[in-house]
């Protein structure tokens, strides 16, 4: 029930944005959320976004990953 | 970056857990407390990859399974008003009570209707204006703030023939709870990653500065839960303690402040009742004053009759991960998904659902 999932911000307008996830177009609140901008990743739970994806932590957190291997 | 796959690497979860299969020195009990998390670990079947000292335990969080028995109860005496509309989460309708399910109770024509928002319920309440709708509110801090948003438009809105039957749930303190019964053992937590999304990183630093136990706060694909078992482990093994962020893509240190300014606003902390677990201080919240006609209790006169779990259920026990779903006696053979006797059979997120999925008997 607390499953949240990644979708892609395709039109914003206020306090609402439609983001495509899987293939499929849907409209949610963004009320919770900072500025959107199309292109932007959101975090999908229960029709609202509740946290916006930040791109550059994740290249970091694949990096981290990467690293645990060459501390060996 | 989809945010997915790039965390879906085969390769790299292979060579992650050589190391823990490397570094593991000590037997180690590693407790998730998100039913996200308890499903992925068993579909990539992360049990069996791991060294046979990591014993992996599921906790308290499926905000199904943690609801109490009274809770579905009264959702089911309130779907038999004629002036009342029910509108609930899907994971919910299949749950037992005393004698019914919401299920059964829609197929006997009672107006239940499932929506994937309480949003979705709030318009459900401007286009039925005679009729009470009710959204049956449960969930954890991922979801309260949604909760908190559709009782704050309501307001602002002002639509009156919208409320909520309130049983959300919050996390911090019923880990406390769940470390410091004597029957459980626990070197460490994976912390649920969309409650942090929510309250961010500090609510969890008790668990070390306090509690001597490590956490990590994860995401929900295999190589974030390996990786947080390496992290685990290595500090473990170096008896250094602290919450650990490794879902840095969502989760921020200081978490979402609108979403807790909203939650904020419409809800206060209380005590809160677990199924099988009991009334835990500070664990759920209440409407404040300003928002308490949007508690259905204060519109409707229900009683709330309280009544136990179903005997021999061990729901209490495997929410806290003092037992396994196969150490239930009924597991399986008379609760199963066509006969659920607990919450915890019948929830997506439920530990003796997931284990009767992936068939570990
Ligand atoms: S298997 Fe069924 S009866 Fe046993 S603890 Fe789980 S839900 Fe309860």
């Amino acid at each position: 029930m607390c499953i949240a999932v990644p979708a892609q911000v395709i039109k914003v307008t206020e306090n609402k944005a439609l983001v495509n996830f899987g293939g499929v177009n849907i409209k949610v609140d963004t009320s919770l959320v900072d500025v959107l901008n199309i292109g932007d990743y959101i975090l999908l739970h229960a029709g609202c976004a509740i946290e916006k994806l930040n791109k550059k932590e994740a290249q970091k957190t694949l990096e981290l990953f990467e690293h645990i291997l060459k501390d060996e | 970056m989809k945010y997915i796959k790039e965390f879906r690497d085969p390769k790299l979860a292979q060579k992650m857990l050589n190391d823990i299969w490397h570094n593991t020195k000590k037997d180690i009990t590693i407790m998730e407390v998100c039913g996200t998390h308890t499903m992925s670990i068993l579909k990539n079947g992360i049990r069996d990859l791991l060294p046979p000292n990591i014993n992996l335990i599921s906790g308290p969080g499926c905000p199904v399974c943690v609801t109490p028995q009274w809770y579905i109860d009264t959702a089911i005496a309130l779907s038999e008003r004629d002036n009342v509309i029910i509108t609930t989460f899907g994971d919910m309708i299949k749950v037992p009570g005393k004698s019914s399910s919401l299920k059964l109770e829609m197929a006997l024509g009672r107006d239940i209707r499932i929506v994937i928002s309480p949003l979705d319920a709030l318009e459900m309440a401007k286009q039925n204006p005679k009729k009470e709708v009710v959204f049956l509110g449960i969930g954890f801090e991922t979801t309260a703030p949604i909760i908190a948003l559709s009782i704050y438009k309501a307001k602002n809105e002002n639509i009156k023939n919208f409320s909520i039957l309130q049983s959300i749930k919050t996390m911090p303190n019923v880990m406390k709870e769940v470390v410091k019964d004597p029957q459980v053992n626990i070197d460490g937590f994976l912390c649920p990653g969309h409650v942090s999304a929510i309250i961010g990183v500090k609510p969890f630093e008790f668990l070390s500065e306090e509690l001597n136990t490590p956490a990590v706060i994860a995401g929900f694909e295999y190589c974030d839960i390996i990786a947080a078992i390496y992290y685990l482990v290595d500090m473990a093994n170096k008896e250094k303690y602290e919450v650990k962020n490794i879902y840095n893509r969502i989760v921020k240190y200081e978490g979402n402040e609108k979403a807790t300014a909203m939650m904020n606003k419409v809800f206060v902390l209380s005590n809160s009742e677990w199924r099988g677990l009991g009334n835990i201080k500070d664990t759920g919240f209440k409407m404040k004053e300003a928002y308490k006609n949007y508690d259905v209790k204060s519109k409707i006169d229900i009683k709330i009759i309280p009544s136990p779990i179903p005997k021999d259920c061990l729901c209490g026990e495997i929410l806290k991960g003092i037992k396994k779903p196969t150490q239930c006696k009924l597991f399986s053979k008379v609760c199963n998904p066509s006969n659920p006797i607990g919450a915890c059979m019948i929830s997506q997120e439920g530990t003796c659902g997931a284990y009767y999925k992936y068939k570990i008997r």
